[in-house]
């Protein structure tokens, strides 16, 4: 089973995916932005980080990729695919998901371990959690205020697409405590906090996020 | 040589912490005309003589696509002598 | 204006230069003239006087730096020492650790965010320099009081700059100090620290060997940013009643860096580099002549194929310019193509601007005409050496004489009140509202972080082999004593290091002062430097490296001498540390050393007014055998926690360790009020399971360490005799005090 994570100027966080996916047992296979090449891979993450600075919006340049060419025709045609922080910031400049995430309203960078709610437990990459489980896992942006219009709310409410939600103070203004959105099919996630750095208590808050991990590898193989 | 302005703003629906804080500040140091601020982006592009209609709607097309994420901001283009 | 060429020099020797302006005194430019036998073009003017300024040629400080490298003590750990852009230490299994401590405080008064984010920028890139993958930064921050205006501009922006770069670096952000003291108002301190790790064969140096090898430039595109700030900024005062100064303040990109980052690691990788440099305080002029010093001694450089973001910039104005992002390297012509195919897969801008000659002069020409014809070593190394007289200050004997007279809590009404003042004031109070803004997870490798003792980055993960940072300074004993206060903050850093049951290893250190031209001052700077060498020596502890901060004053009056000790310590399996704090009921709380009454240059006595009296007296012996039983402990698993004693003493210690993981504590205190607020140092608060009491006691009697039970955890109050102060009562103190002054 191999886990494609992709790396664009400027990402961070590439590494700790790949070894939150090797923790699991998959393979992670490194994926260069500039080539059109997906190698095979059964599932792809876009990891976190400030690829090309942050340039005009977060992943407005990023999304325009050769990789994500590749990418969203592989999603599109039902590849698991997670998002996390910038690279949910791509997926919603890609259009894969709906809305888009803006400055934290506090306007400062926050880095803090949050407490989340799994509110949907049928994506490729939540089915290792049960609805309702609280989960701690790193918050860590600047820009993760989730926002859409009241019409994509309510359709993303209604058909019970929001997969995670802040739990407790909302730290970012996110409509609707938004942590986590999944697209129709539920193939396709973004997650604003990192579950890559959760995945022991020696090096992070706990192990929860390992979970994210576990799900996709049973997504595979089904 | 002409210059092609657009100005990229957030949709008014969209909170702007950043200009929210802009007019907090203000008052702070004593100018007390702003009923409300909102920051922007703009952005300005240089380009060989007059511009016609049609490198016009070019810049549309790309303050659609790229400058402006249409999710969330609004643009307007004008030409700058 | 014409190209003043090197045959225009020899031409027209009477020309009189603008030296003065430059800051270079006249017997320094008649030693410039001396040196090159007539008088210096304007570039080999610029180039003289930023490389000859104080920040770049330490001319007031060698003489006293030179102890460090007199009295070090001989270890086959250090792996490159003093003289190198960072040093390197030996850390076992192959890997080899560099750090480094640098200031930005001028920079960071006039424009904080960027003057933060570029003081981030160049210390991580004197890392890189070395070989080494950046792997975390700690910065010691020191503003004027808390509630000052002035430290409402700054402090927020210092803040957001070093979290805008480090964050967007990749660089974890593990620990780090902010101190408030007027004495900081008008010049704050902004120190960063930068530490990165590599295997041994992976050292790289800053010489250029090899003649007909490339002179290679790469990064960002140089601009017109910082010019003159070297020796404008770092070497002049600021006047109170003068002007306000706006040079040119540098401003950093971290995308750029962080790319540049990758592009030179795996350039690294390739074996592909004879010796790199990287561009800081004084640009182009200070990477050719200390790659031309470093190596056989000649290059050529032709500096018109230097890529410009402003094609309006003059030769001189090129090789002061202090653009951020760039690196200069020195490559074997065979491996040309590679390194260029390296950068343009990472989109960093590349120029080949010269070769390495077998000469021994650095010879710069714009468009074929020779500009610079000079030896180097006489730019780069063998600047004005300066030895400033020194004159102990009359305020010493005064002040050591003065009789603290503060009162210290006795009821227990009293002790609850000392207790919530000093968790809540701002030196002392919970730093999230600072640390928040800082991701302490990138990498997937922090251990400890804020508001742990020190900073712990795994290395290795496989065997789990890591490393340990921690800054000290502390200000007010260096006021009364500057040559036992750096000892004391050396004892300090180190024990910090130990209390995890890491082993300290290396020293660097930033040394803060006013004006090296006030005899105070530089005696103050000379006994810091001597007590630290002196010091450095008795514990074993080799110093690496490090950086000199002067003119840190407004017009005569010069901030409290602030030298920040940064010690590294190695551990062989992060999982076996001793955490800073217990998370559970019924264990045993025990002191380690005694407790005197030092209540002279206390946190206790700052916020009462009281600045007088005599600083302790350090025993270092003693320091290292405490250090001992804090790394034997953790091997043979007898502290479940430990945490040191520092500013605001017991009172502090044990009100961190409550909140750590919300589990209370109850003590029993004699001469509470002492107890409570001495700031005595060597001492440490372990929490033991009971069943470890006689290991302890014998550890602790082995290496002569005194030990006194204080108590037990538990509860959700700390409770100090009679007095009772509930943890919600006591967070709220202790947690309230950043977002009340800053939001």
């Amino acid at each position: 089973m191999k886990v494609g994570v992709v790396t664009f100027p400027g990402t961070l966080d590439d590494r700790d995916a790949a070894r939150a996916a090797t923790n699991v047992g998959t393979e992670a296979v490194s994926l260069w932005h500039g080539d059109a090449d997906l190698k095979g891979v059964d599932a792809v993450i876009l990891p976190g980080g400030f690829s090309y600075g942050d340039y005009l919006r977060c992943g407005a340049i990023s999304r325009f990729a050769p990789v994500m060419e590749k990418i969203i025709d592989a999603a599109n045609g039902g590849m698991p695919l997670l998002g996390i922080c910038n690279g949910f910031q791509v997926l919603c400049e890609a259009h894969l998901l709906p809305g888009a995430l803006t400055r934290n309203h506090q306007l400062h960078f926050l880095c803090r371990d949050q407490k989340l709610e799994i509110t949907n437990n049928s994506t490729a990459w939540t089915t290792s959690f049960a609805v309702g489980q609280e989960i701690v896992i790193p918050l860590k942006n600047g820009e993760g205020s989730f926002q859409c219009d009241d019409a994509t709310l309510a359709k993303l409410e209604g058909e019970g697409r929001i997969i995670a939600r802040y739990v407790g103070e909302n730290p970012n203004g996110s409509r609707n405590k938004i942590a986590g959105i999944t697209n129709e099919r539920g193939n396709v996630v973004g997650l604003m906090p990192h579950p890559e750095h959760a995945i022991d208590t020696l090096t992070g808050p706990t192990a929860d996020g390992l979970g994210f991990f576990t799900s996709v590898l049973t997504a595979m193989v089904k | 040589m002409a210059k092609i302005v657009v100005d990229v703003m957030l949709k008014p629906e969209i909170l702007d912490p950043q200009g929210v804080a802009v007019s907090a500040a203000l008052p702070r140091l004593g100018f007390n005309f702003a009923k409300s601020v909102r920051q922007g982006k703009r952005f300005e592009i240089e380009v060989d003589g007059e511009p016609t209609p049609a490198q016009l709607a070019e810049v549309e097309k790309a303050a659609e696509k790229l400058l402006a994420n249409p999710v969330i901001e609004t643009f307007t283009v004008r030409v700058e002598k | 204006m014409a190209l003043d060429t090197v045959a225009t020099a020899q031409a027209t020797p009477d020309q009189r230069q603008p030296f003065a302006e430059l800051g270079l005194k006249p017997d320094e430019y008649a030693r410039i003239k001396e040196i090159l036998k007539r008088r210096p073009t304007s570039s080999e003017l610029a180039m003289y006087s930023v490389m000859w300024s104080e920040h770049c040629s330490y001319k007031s400080s060698k003489v006293h730096l030179k102890q460090f490298g007199d009295k070090a003590v001989k270890t086959d750990a250090l792996l490159v020492g003093i003289g190198e852009n960072a040093g390197v230490v030996d850390v076992g299994q192959g890997y080899a650790v560099t750090f480094k401590i640098e200031s930005h405080n001028h920079p960071s008064f006039i424009e904080p965010y960027q003057g933060a984010a570029t003081g981030v920028g160049g210390i991580v890139r004197d890392i890189l320099t070395m070989g080494a993958r950046p792997i975390a930064v700690m910065d010691p921050l020191r503003f004027g009081p808390a509630d000052a205006p002035d430290t409402h501009r700054v402090l927020p922006g210092v803040i957001a700059g070093i979290g805008g770069y480090g964050n967007c670096l990749g660089l974890p952000n593990i620990g780090g100090e902010v101190v408030f003291d007027e004495t900081y108002l008008g010049n704050p301190l902004v120190n960063a620290l930068c530490v990165g790790v590599m295997k041994h064969s992976d050292i790289k140096l800053a010489k250029a060997a090899g003649a007909g090898n490339l002179v290679v430039l790469y990064g960002a595109k140089t601009g017109g940013d910082g010019i003159g700030g070297v020796s404008v900024l770092a070497s002049e005062t600021f006047e109170s009643t003068g002007p306000a100064k706006r040079p040119a303040v540098q401003v950093g990109d971290p995308f750029v860096e962080k790319v540049l980052i990758e592009c030179s690691l795996e350039i690294f990788s390739e074996d592909l580099v004879v010796g790199i440099q990287d561009l800081g305080g004084a640009g182009l002029s200070c990477a050719t002549s200390e790659l031309a010093s470093g190596g056989s001694g000649g290059m050529k450089v032709e500096l018109d194929r230097v890529p410009l973001r402003d094609t309006s910039l003059s030769p001189e104005e090129i090789l002061m310019s202090e653009s951020q992002e760039r690196m200069c390297a020195i490559v074997e012509p065979k491996h040309i193509a590679r390194f260029l195919e390296i950068c343009k897969k990472w989109d960093v801008t590349v120029t080949v601007i010269g070769e390495v000659t077998d000469g021994d002069r650095l010879e710069i020409t714009w468009h074929g005409d020779l500009i610079v014809d000079v030896p180097p070593r006489t730019v780069a190394h063998e600047g004005p050496v300066y030895n400033r007289p020194l004159a102990k200050p009359e305020y010493i004997d005064r002040v050591n004489t003065e009789v603290v007279n503060v009162k210290l809590p006795e009821s227990t009404e009293e002790i609850k009140a000392a207790v919530l003042k000093l968790a809540g004031t701002p030196n002392l109070a919970d730093k999230s509202w600072v640390t928040s803004q800082y991701d302490r997870y990138v990498q997937g490798n922090t251990i400890q972080s804020q508001p742990d003792d020190s900073g712990m980055v795994r290395i290795d993960e496989k065997t789990h082999l890591g490393v340990a940072v921690a800054t000290d300074a502390n200000a007010n004993w260096s006021y009364l004593n500057p040559y036992e206060g750096a000892k004391l903050a050396l004892a300090e850093a180190a024990r910090n290091i130990a209390t995890a049951g890491a082993k300290p290893l290396a020293v660097t250190n930033c040394l803060n002062f006013g004006s090296p031209e006030d005899p105070g001052v530089m005696w103050q700077f000379a006994e810091s430097v001597r007590g630290l060498a002196d010091g450095c020596l008795e514990m074993g502890l080799p110093v690496t490296g490090g950086n000199v901060s002067f003119y840190n004053q407004t017009g005569s009056v010069a901030i409290l001498p602030t030298p920040v000790i940064g010690v590294l310590g190695v551990i062989d399996d992060v999982r076996t540390r001793t955490p800073m704090s217990f998370d559970r009921a019924g264990l045993d709380l025990y002191l380690l050393g005694e407790t005197q009454n030092d209540i002279a240059g206390s946190e206790w006595a700052y916020i009462h007014g009281q600045r007088g009296g005599s600083a302790p007296i350090p025993d270092l012996k003693r320091e290292m055998r405490l250090i001992e039983v804090l790394v034997a402990g953790r091997t043979e698993k007898i502290f479940t926690a430990a945490h040191d004693l520092s500013q605001g003493g017991l009172s502090a210690t044990l009100t961190e360790m409550v909140l750590r993981h919300g589990v209370g504590a109850k003590v029993t205190l004699e001469n509470v009020g002492v107890a409570l607020i001495s700031e005595t140092p060597g001492r440490v608060v372990v929490a033991i399971d009971s069943s470890k009491a006689n290991r302890l006691s014998e550890l602790a009697k082995s290496k002569d360490i005194k030990l006194y039970k204080i108590g037990t955890t538990g509860g959700d109050a700390l409770v100090i005799n009679d007095t009772v102060i509930s943890l919600d009562e006591l967070r709220k103190a202790h947690t309230e005090t950043f977002t009340k002054l800053f939001g």
